[in-house]
């Protein structure tokens, strides 16, 4: 053990290297005081300089009501801006194809399709993900889009007229506006014979445990088959739902079908014409029709 | 190297500055292969890219091209499309094993004659050499006061270097886009290659930083390779090595000669100092193997030609092992073992690694398919209680002709099968056209009726049938049913 002490003021020579030392020592092993390589100091100061040159230049305070904005007028909305543009640039060309196509023929040309559907899975992820789902795959009272069951049609031109004007959006003159009455509520039939109507229905669509009776039939005559139909298969005219398939939008047990009946209402869907443009609308419609539900 | 080799600094100053190397010209067989090998690189890196290779109408005819817009890599006859960027691993993996064997054999011969960084520098040597005069004359003009002659040279050592650097970075563009077109454009002052013109003056300046300012820094600061090699190497491996054994203890000429009749021993060195003054980075190997020294040999040479000139045998200096020096010493003799586990596994793993690459080169299908189940939703149900299932498959076509691909499937059965835009044929076939050289992808749905007999998973398979060759590709995915 060395008698001298660490971080003694001893500084001296090292006879080796002949280079000074910082005088830190520890269990005899003494810290040389070499020297850094100037290319490496010069580096440290540029940076720096850097570092002061980059604050004055870019927003970088905070202040209570904002912040500092910096001298060369950078800001990050403006760049998104011009990146805005410029995407819209390299997009030009499709747009304006898709565009003048007419929408039955897009789906014919493999390089426009696959274009109009990477657009069309944006425009949906942004504007119609929050209620049908990611991937269209709907919810109870918010329908799939995948599967081939439509209320309003799913041909292109009935899928681009319900992008368009939307489902019972009163603030769109064209929207569709058809609804089911609420026969409870507004006592058109008492409880009973809503119970039987619903047992005749679930009757109709094969569904475990639904009873079909006279008294049903008629009453779904008299009261339903004007929109749903008299053989309840639904129409696409009124959105009235085809009630013999397997699917269901609210659901299918007896309570949720006679609560339906009861209560009457349906789904309501904005209108985005004037909130989408043109291409980005072709390209939902296209889109949503290639989901694999398109008729 | 120790920090007194790399330059003083006067006490309590916060840096040292870097210590001006002079390496003195050198003649001899080392020297000589140094040239041969940079002729022999420079050649290659310079005029690759004016190798013509016939790829037939529509695909480039440069044999090595990188075309970054269409996401292709040409290399002579092999094309490399982005999904099979595990060739480049593959030679990546080939490049370091080729390394650690060239260092388990003759340490850092790479550093020394291969290296980029020393090829350049040995070329920027040159230049200087050739204006400003040899190691003694550069440092006599530095130390000395500035007269016009000087700064004349000075102007045109650093223009040529200059002209290098632009001439290297010119080289490099070339490799990313069709080589005369190119050199017509930036000779011609053509718009809307401001990238090319961006990359030649990144590559000019840090070739004219690294070759002409930084030189040996680079290999002892910058450089990760004398770490790792530090930590690969082991006592066989032969290094450029003063054989101290032979040379110790110095002494001058008249004084060794004088012992030698005397019949006492001598050492062959007379300290003469030749290895030190031709050593680009500045070491003096008499000292050992030190980090700095990147194996050119250059000292080899030097001091042979002073063994020459007093009348002793060559290779005081020599590619030489430690342990053989110590062998010799005791009067053992030495030796030397080129074959040893580490040579042979990397010798083994570079033969396999290259036959894998051969092999899957030459058995590679011109034609791909790929298959991505949709997520969300995984399942859907019908109206009628069929569920289907929605796949994006890709098809591609890696040759130089249109080719239609038929898509069939099998595993689920009486599946019913559409793709989204693709009409099926009179017999009901799914037929896919994929224009030369391209991918398409298509939306498929798969259908099936009986469903719900299978809960959970099906395996499925998805063929595509080149029709004219009816050479096919399956890919394996699943039906999900809820
Ligand atoms: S010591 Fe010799 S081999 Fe090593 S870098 Fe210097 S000249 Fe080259
Ligand atoms: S060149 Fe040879 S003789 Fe001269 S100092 Fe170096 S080792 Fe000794």
């Amino acid at each position: 053990m060395s008698t001298r002490q660490a971080h003694s003021d001893a500084a001296r020579i090292d006879p080796h290297s002949k280079t000074r030392t910082t005088g830190h020592e520890w269990d005899g092993i003494e810290e040389l005081d070499t020297p850094l390589p100037r290319w490496w100091v010069i580096t440290f100061y540029a940076t720096i300089l850097w570092s002061i040159g980059y604050f004055l230049a870019y927003p970088a305070l905070p202040t209570l009501s904002g912040g500092t904005q910096g001298l060369i007028g950078w800001h990050s909305r403006a760049s998104v801006a011009r990146d805005m543009e410029q995407l819209n640039e390299i997009r030009g060309p499709v747009l304006e194809r898709l565009a003048n196509a007419p929408l039955e023929e897009i789906e014919a040309r493999p390089q426009l399709l696959s274009a109009v559907r990477a657009l069309g899975a944006a425009a949906f992820a942004n504007n119609c993900a929050g209620c049908h789902g990611a991937g269209a795959q709907g919810a109870k009272g918010y329908p799939n889009l995948n599967d081939d069951d439509w209320l309003w049609g799913g041909k292109l031109a009935d899928i681009r007229r319900t992008i368009e004007h939307g489902v019972r959006w009163d603030a769109d003159k064209e929207t569709r506006s058809e609804t089911m009455p609420a026969f409870g509520r507004d006592g058109m039939l008492d409880a009973k014979q809503i119970s039987i109507v619903a047992d005749q229905v679930r009757a109709m669509a094969k569904l475990p445990g639904g009873k079909a009776t006279p008294q049903g039939a008629k009453l779904f005559d008299d009261n339903c088959s004007v929109c749903h139909g008299v053989d309840g298969k639904g129409n696409h005219d009124m959105g009235a739902p085809n009630l013999t398939d397997a699917l269901w939008l609210f659901g299918s047990d007896k309570e949720t079908i006679a609560s339906r009946i009861a209560n009457g209402g349906g789904g309501v869907m904005p209108a985005w014409k004037d909130r989408l443009d043109e291409p980005t609308i072709k390209a939902l419609t296209i889109y949503v029709h290639t989901l694999g539900g398109g008729e | 190297m120790t920090s007194a080799d790399m330059g003083k600094a006067k006490s309590g100053s916060l840096y040292a500055p870097r210590k001006a190397i002079y390496p003195k010209e050198v003649e001899g067989e080392f020297r000589r292969i140094k040239w041969g090998l940079l002729a022999f690189t420079l050649s290659v890196y310079y005029l690759l890219p004016f190798v013509r290779w016939d790829r037939g109408p529509g695909a480039p005819s440069q044999a090595v091209l990188v075309d970054f817009p269409h996401r292709r890599f040409y290399f002579f006859f092999i094309e490399i499309w982005p999904q099979e960027v595990y060739y480049l691993t593959g030679l990546l993996i080939l490049a370091a094993l080729v390394l650690f064997l060239m260092n388990a054999l003759a340490g850092r011969v790479w550093c020394g004659y291969l290296c980029p960084q020393t090829v350049w520098t040995d070329l920027y040597l040159a230049a200087e050499r050739w204006i400003e005069g040899d190691a003694r004359e550069r440092a006599r003009k530095d130390a000395g006061p500035r007269s016009a002659k000087i700064w004349r040279e000075k102007i045109a050592k650093h223009s040529l270097w200059l002209l290098i650097a632009w001439w290297t970075g010119g080289a490099w563009v070339l490799y990313f886009a069709d080589a005369p077109t190119l050199v017509y454009a930036l000779a011609t002052f053509q718009p809307g290659i401001s990238e090319a013109y961006i990359w030649i003056g990144i590559l000019t300046f840090t070739t004219y930083m690294l070759a002409g300012h930084m030189r040996e820094q680079v290999c002892l600061y910058m450089c990760p390779w004398p770490r790792i090699q530090a930590a690969l190497t082991d006592e066989y491996a032969l290094n450029v090595t003063y054989r101290y054994d032979r040379g110790e203890p110095r002494m001058s000429l008249k004084q060794a000669s004088a012992l030698r009749l005397a019949g006492a021993p001598a050492g062959d060195c007379v300290d003469c100092g030749q290895c030190v003054a031709v050593c680009p980075t500045g070491v003096d190997i008499r000292k050992g193997a030190s980090f700095g020294c990147v194996q050119c040999g250059l000292c080899i040479d030097a001091c042979d030609a002073v063994m020459g000139k007093i009348g002793r045998s060559a290779r005081l200096i020599a590619y030489d092992t430690q342990m053989n020096c110590d062998r010799r010493r005791k009067g053992e003799a030495p030796v030397y073992k080129p074959l040893r586990a580490r040579t042979i596994i990397y010798a083994a793993l570079i033969l396999a690694i290259g036959a894998l690459m051969t092999a899957k080169l030459a058995t590679r299908e011109d034609a791909a398919l790929s298959v991505l189940h949709d997520r969300n939703p995984l399942a859907v149900t019908l109206k009628d209680g069929s569920i289907r299932n929605a796949y994006t498959i890709r098809f591609a076509n890696m040759s130089a002709e249109p080719r239609r691909f038929l898509l069939e499937t099998s595993g689920v059965e009486d599946a019913e099968v559409e793709i989204v835009g693709v009409e099926p044929d009179i017999e009901g076939r799914m037929i896919v056209g994929v224009g030369a050289d391209q991918t398409r992808e298509t939306r498929v749905l798969v259908t099936w009726r009986g469903a719900r007999r299978a809960k959970g998973q099906t395996p499925i398979l998805f063929t595509s049938k080149e029709l004219e060759s009816d050479a096919s590709v399956t890919m394996r995915d699943v039906f999900v049913t809820p």
